[in-house]
Order: C-alpha cells, then structure tokens, then sequence
C-alpha cells in the first residue's frame, strides 16, 4: 500500500518509492538519504505534534510533517 | 610561499571536521567570514617533514548541491581555486550518507583523500571496517584517524603529501549511472569540449550538472535551461535524471559498504537512543528541555554576576586609581587624564564588566551544542518558532538575547539560511537584555512601588510580543517566499571535550574583546567628548555638546510624553550601552555618582525626588518601554554589522527600531492620557 511518510505511526516502517515535487526540497531530502528503495523508520513526534523524527540509512533525521507528506512509502 | 600544499577540509556537520581541523592547525588558525557573506571561512597552517600546509576549512556540508550557500561555496572553493588536495571527512559511524559527499567529491575531480574518523566509535559498536577494500573500490586513499585523539594524524599527513607530489597513485572510481544516462553523459561532454567556458573544469563532472540542471553551472557555461517540465504531483517523479543521479550514487554506495562494511546483525539500543527516548519525550520534552534553560540562566547570571562586581571594582578603583595616579605622576594635562579615565576606562570596563556572563553563557552554549542537544532544541521548539517564520534553531538565540543580545546575535551562525538568519538578528534586540534591566528596576521602584516586579514582568513580555508581531510582519514583506526546509541531522549525543569548547567559547569571546577595543572604545571617547565639552572648549554637561543634542532632539519625544532634554540625552547615551542609563541620568540630573550608585543598589530615595519632577507613572510607562524597544547599544549594532555583512541591515536595524519604539512607546502614552491614566 503506497502513502506518505507522514501517515506512518512512531514506530512504523516503510520503504521509499518517490519523493514527489521538485527543485531545492526536493533536493536536499535526496542529500540526505531519502532516496528510492531506503527503508525509514519513524522514530518520534516532536511534543508539540511536529516535526517526525526519522531513521534512515543507520542515522536520525527530523523533518516537518509538510516536508514527510511528499515522501512516498509503501 | 609557491611551495605550499594547499588541502581543503570537507565534510558532512557532525564529522568531526572541525576537530581535524583543530588538530592539524593548533592555534595557527585564522577566522574570517568568505568574500561576500556571512559564512565562516577558517584557515589555518600546519607543517610535516619541512612541507608547509595550507588548510582551509570548508563549510559543513552533506552534499555539494546547488541550493545552498555553503554547498555552493565549498564546491566553487575546490572546483576554482584547485587545492592540491582534498580531505573529505568521513564520520565511519554513519558511513552510509556520508559517503555520498565523498562520491561528489570524487567526481569534481580534484584528488581526494578520504580520512576515516571516528575509528574508535566504530570498532566499540562492533562494526569492522575493512580499510583497504573500501580504498580499493573508492579508488582513492583512505586514512583511519580518530581526530578527537589525534590519532592517524601523521598518517594522514605523510598521504596528502605523497598524493600531492604523484606520489601515489590515483585512480578514482567512476559511478556507473546506467546506459541511458551513460550515452547522455558522453553526448553532453562531446559537445562541452566546443564551449570555451568548460575548458578549465573536469568535463564528466560537468556533464552529469548540466544533465541535473544544475543552475549555477548552467548559468556559468551559458547554457539555456531546456528541460524540466515534471508535474507536481507525478509519483514517477523519481524517473528524473536529477533522482536517477542521486539514485546511481546511492545504489553504488551501499554495494561498497555492503562488502566493506561488516556490521553486527543485532542492533542494540544505543546510549545515544536511550538518552534521546527521554529528552525527546513527549512528555518530558518540553520540561527537560525548559528546567536546562532555566540551569543555563541561573548560572549566567547569578555565577557571572559574582564576577561582575570584582570586574566593576577593578576597572573602577583598582585601573581607574592606578590611570590616575600614573598620569598625575607624568603631568597629563586634566582633559587627557578624565578622557582616559572617566571616557576609555570607564566606557570600555563597563562593557567588560559582562564578559565573565558572556564567557558562562557560551560555555553552556558549546556545551549543548557539541553534546547533540542543540538539534534537539531544534527539533522540539520547531513548530513554535515556525509561526514567525523562523525554524527551530532560532529559539537558542532568542533565549539568549535575555542575557546579552551581542552573543545572542553571534548565535544565529547556527542558522543556515541567510534569509532566516538576517530576520532572526533583526529581531533579537526586542529581547529585553540584562543591561535594560537596572533602568525598569529604578523606574518601577520610584513610580511603581509596591508593583514592581508585575511591570518589569510586563516589559519582558511586551519585548516577546513585539518581537514576534514584527517576525510575522517580515515574513510577510521582508523575507515572503518559501522558508529553508527543515530537514536536519539530530547527530548522536556525545561527550563534548573540553578542547572543543574552550575553542568555541575562545572563538566567540575573541570578537567580543575586539569589540570593546574598537567600537566602543571610539564611542567612549566621543560620548565623553560631548558630554564634557562644547564648541568653545570644556564645558559643564549642562551646556555641553549633548546637552545641545538633548535640547535639539527633546521634541521627538514630546508625543511619547518625556520631551525634556535630560531624558532625550540620557537615551542618547544610551546607545553606548543601555545600562549607561541611568548613571548618565544621574550625571546629567546633576545629582553625582553616589546617588547613581546608590540607585543601583536598591536606595532610590535621591533619584525618585528628582525623577517625580519630571515623569509620572504614565511617562515613565512609555519611557521604559522606549528604552525596552529604541536602538540596540553600540556593541549590538556593531555586532549585527559583524553578522549582516551588510551596512543596509545594519542601518535598516537601527532605524526601523527606533520607529518601532517609537510608535510603541507614543501608544502608551496617548492612549494612556486618553484613559486619565497618570495624572
């Protein structure tokens, strides 16, 4: 089932499929390790409901909720 | 000098780059900012078996992508001014990601030599590296080095030295990025080898960024942009040559880690994980979080103050005493002995009286910052912070302008986008500052006795308010458009070692120092000289120069509801610095030093006498609030011209905050007559 990273629950995993929009965001997810085929796991919410806490490629990212919505995982 | 090896340092944020740095350059080092902006540009020399090494630090950066300022500057630094060689630091704990920078790197073309830090991390979490292999598959050399320890830094040396004369061979590998892409490449270096303005750049490197689109490089090449035409919502969007690119390199990263790289098959909870389950909390979070703020405050000011009166003593009795005296012995005229000792020392030992504050302050900072947690005061201040246009990493700086807005300003640097920083430093002078404080402290004891602690209270609040109304107004006007996505490394937490942070705090206090020797120091002596004198020589402060400059401007402040010439001069003054206030209040109230004194020490009897003649409850309201908002202190301006860069925020800074005041300050008073407040 494909949806987007901000769908998952702390603690769920997926594996990426696409990120969708373009140009500098896009870009630096893709920097980072957010690239086709990775597997992420949500780590955690932030206390006040935003960003997410990621792990991805053995490290930990944040990103905001508006920034996981464009990233595919199934 | 034309037999220096020049070597530049890249590396992802949090690879220990500035420890190599440190390591190899010691205190050799020069911090300068790169031409242009506001990022810190850091050199330093080193030398091994009579070769002398140039080092120059590059940004902090995870890829070498051209949306970002560093980004752009570390790659223009290699692809431009051609270092003999390249270090790229590789954090071995996180290998995977930081490899992706090591792969660009590579492919600009310039020779690399990967030093593989934190060897020591790496073999207690169980992960064997095999060294040899990976410098096989990378095709370039790979040094083990624990930069923290010093160790594997001759090793590293003695390579970068050797690759620097041919002395090893280099044979770096070339990413295949598939058929397709491959033709593509070789069509776009065929027809680069016909434009002149490739000549002097690596052609495949080039190639695969004009295939990416790459602006700057586009831009640079003058080549039109022809494709890019994705929709928005299209999930094929990793079909995309830029993705496929990011796509191949990362394919072709985990094949060597996954035959270089042997890690344990259990992972267990790291100390790391543990520690961040309870400061990420989302219950804890939030009070962890405020109960260390409040540690931070405490000590800066309640241990730093401890100092600042011995400071205060020194300056005041013990240099002011010996200038004296020394003077009077050589027969200095009296105007050099009171510009030396009431304008100099008296101007710049009061700046000086805050360092040990300024010094407690960033100890903690460093602290935080190299422990890991600042990321996570990021990640947990995030949303609030969003609101006014600003991320996360602004709420640390913000919080320190309560203190002192100098080092608060210098905080920003943690800040990566230009746009958001300028609008952080902008507004971090509405945080009321310690120096503020003794001139609410004496109004409110004199016209709100009883009250006192509510209208201090108010004025802090009434700062944060402004501050956050006027954040909102520059994300609308000033900086509109799409904010820096917020997408950051929360780094593993680690011990900070107390190298790191006497570098840090020293870095920081250095510009502080230089500061007051400077700035203030020229500013000392002209507000003595206009205090003291007037166009016909010395003069009583009365008919002085600035009492000129009081009566001139009082009328400014006549809808504000103090338009009288000794208050107008006092806030003159107080550019200097705002604490200056009030003993410049005493002097030009004519009332001496002992009663100014007095008045800091709580007895206010001979200044509440004087100040009911000329304010009431209501102006001294709206005159707080004025001295609360009106143009930062010397030393801020300086500071933010220091970190702008630029002269127009500087002067934009200082204008749109006396407006602010201002109009702010003309409200209470005016709306407060309105209501027969104050009578």
């Amino acid at each position: 089932m494909r949806r987007s990273l901000k769908d998952l629950k702390p603690g769920q995993s997926g594996k990426i499929v696409g990120i969708k929009g373009k140009g500098a965001i896009k870009r630096r997810l893709m920097d980072m390790g957010v690239t086709g085929g990775t597997i992420v796991l949500v780590e955690g919410i932030a206390p006040l409901g935003d960003p997410i806490e990621v792990k991805i490629k053995n490290y930990k990212l944040t990103l905001r909720k508006s920034e996981a919505e464009n990233i595919i995982v199934e | 000098m034309g037999n220096n090896i020049n070597i530049a340092l890249a590396g992802n944020p949090n690879s220990g780059k500035t420890t190599l740095f440190n390591a190899l350059t010691g205190s050799r080092q020069y911090v300068g900012n790169w031409p242009g902006v506001t990022v810190e540009k850091k050199e330093g020399k080193t030398r091994y078996n009579d070769e002398e090494i140039v080092v120059v630090d590059l940004p902090g950066t995870y890829s070498l992508s051209p949306y970002s300022l560093e980004e752009v500057i570390a790659r223009n630094y290699i692809v431009e001014e051609s270092p003999n060689v390249v270090v790229n630091v590789v954090d071995a704990t996180n290998i995977e990601r930081n490899l992706y920078l090591s792969i660009q790197l590579i492919e600009l073309g310039t020779p690399v030599v990967i030093a593989l830090n934190m060897m020591d991390m790496v073999e207690k979490m169980g992960i064997n590296i095999e060294v040899k292999k990976l410098s096989k598959m990378l095709g370039v050399p790979v040094v083990p080095i624990v930069a923290s320890k010093k160790k594997g830094i001759e090793e590293l040396l003695d390579v970068v030295v050797r690759l620097s004369k041919g002395e090893i061979e280099y044979n770096p590998c070339v990413v295949d990025y598939g058929k397709d892409l491959e033709e593509k490449i070789s069509e776009t270096i065929e027809s680069l080898k016909l434009n002149p303005l490739a000549k002097k750049y690596n052609l495949r490197w080039l190639a695969i960024k004009v295939i990416e689109g790459d602006e700057k490089v586009l831009k640079t090449l003058n080549i039109d942009d022809e494709e890019e035409s994705f929709e928005d919502d299209e999930i094929s969007l990793l079909d995309d040559y830029e993705s496929i690119i990011a796509d191949k390199k990362y394919q072709f990263i985990t094949e060597i880690v996954s035959k270089a790289v042997n890690k344990p098959k259990d992972e267990k909870l790291t100390t790391s994980d543990k520690i961040d389950k309870v400061l990420t909390n989302k219950w804890l979070g939030i009070p962890i979080f405020a109960g260390l703020m409040y540690i931070v405050f405490f000590m800066t000011f309640n241990i730093g103050n401890i100092f600042l009166d011995i400071i205060d003593a020194f300056f005041s009795e013990t240099v002011s005493g010996w200038a004296s005296n020394a003077l009077e012995a050589v027969g200095a005229a009296e105007w050099l002995k009171s510009l030396i000792v009431d304008g100099i020392i008296g101007g710049v030992g009061g700046v000086l009286t805050f360092l040990p504050n300024i010094i407690i302050l960033f100890i903690f900072i460093s602290i935080l910052e190299d422990s890991g947690y600042m990321a996570r005061v990021a990640f947990i201040m995030d949303r609030a912070m969003r609101k006014i246009g600003l991320n996360g990493k602004a709420f640390i700086p913000m919080l320190m302008g309560f203190g002192c807005n100098v080092p608060a300003i210098m905080g920003t640097r943690t800040l990566d986008n230009e746009k958001e920083r300028i609008a952080a430093i902008l507004i971090n002078p509405f945080m009321s500052c310690g120096a503020r404080l003794p001139v609410y402290i004496l109004f409110a004891s004199v016209f709100f006795a009883g009250h006192e602690d509510t209208v201090v209270f108010s004025l802090y609040v009434l700062g944060i308010l402004v501050a956050i109304i006027v954040g909102l107004i520059f994300k609308k006007t000033l900086f509109k458009g799409e904010g820096a996505p917020f997408v950051m490394e929360l780094p593993p937490y680690r011990i900070p070692t107390l190298k790191g942070i006497f570098i840090h705090v020293w870095e920081r206090v250095k510009g502080y120092l230089v500061k007051a020797g400077t700035i203030i120091f020229a500013a000392s002596i002209i507000l003595w000289f206009l205090l003291g004198y007037n166009f016909s020589g010395p003069a009583d402060i009365t008919e002085s120069i600035g009492a000129s400059i009081g009566k001139a401007i009082a009328p400014i402040f006549t809808p504000l509801g103090f338009g009288n010439w000794r208050a107008a001069l006092s806030l003159v003054s107080g550019l200097l610095a705002k604490e200056v206030v009030i003993s410049n209040m005493a002097i030009i109230y004519g009332l001496g030093e002992t009663v100014a004194e007095a008045a800091l020490e709580g007895d206010i009897t001979g200044f509440a006498s004087t100040l009911s003649n000329t304010f009431n409850q209501l102006t001294a309201y709206a005159f707080m609030v004025f001295v609360l908002l009106y143009t930062p202190c010397v030393a801020t301006i300086g500071v933010i011209k220091r970190e702008t860069n630029s002269w127009k925020w500087t002067l934009f800074s200082i204008a749109y905050q006396f407006v602010v005041a201002w109009v702010m300050s003309m409200l209470v008073f005016q709306v407060g007559s309105l209501l027969g407040l104050g009578l």
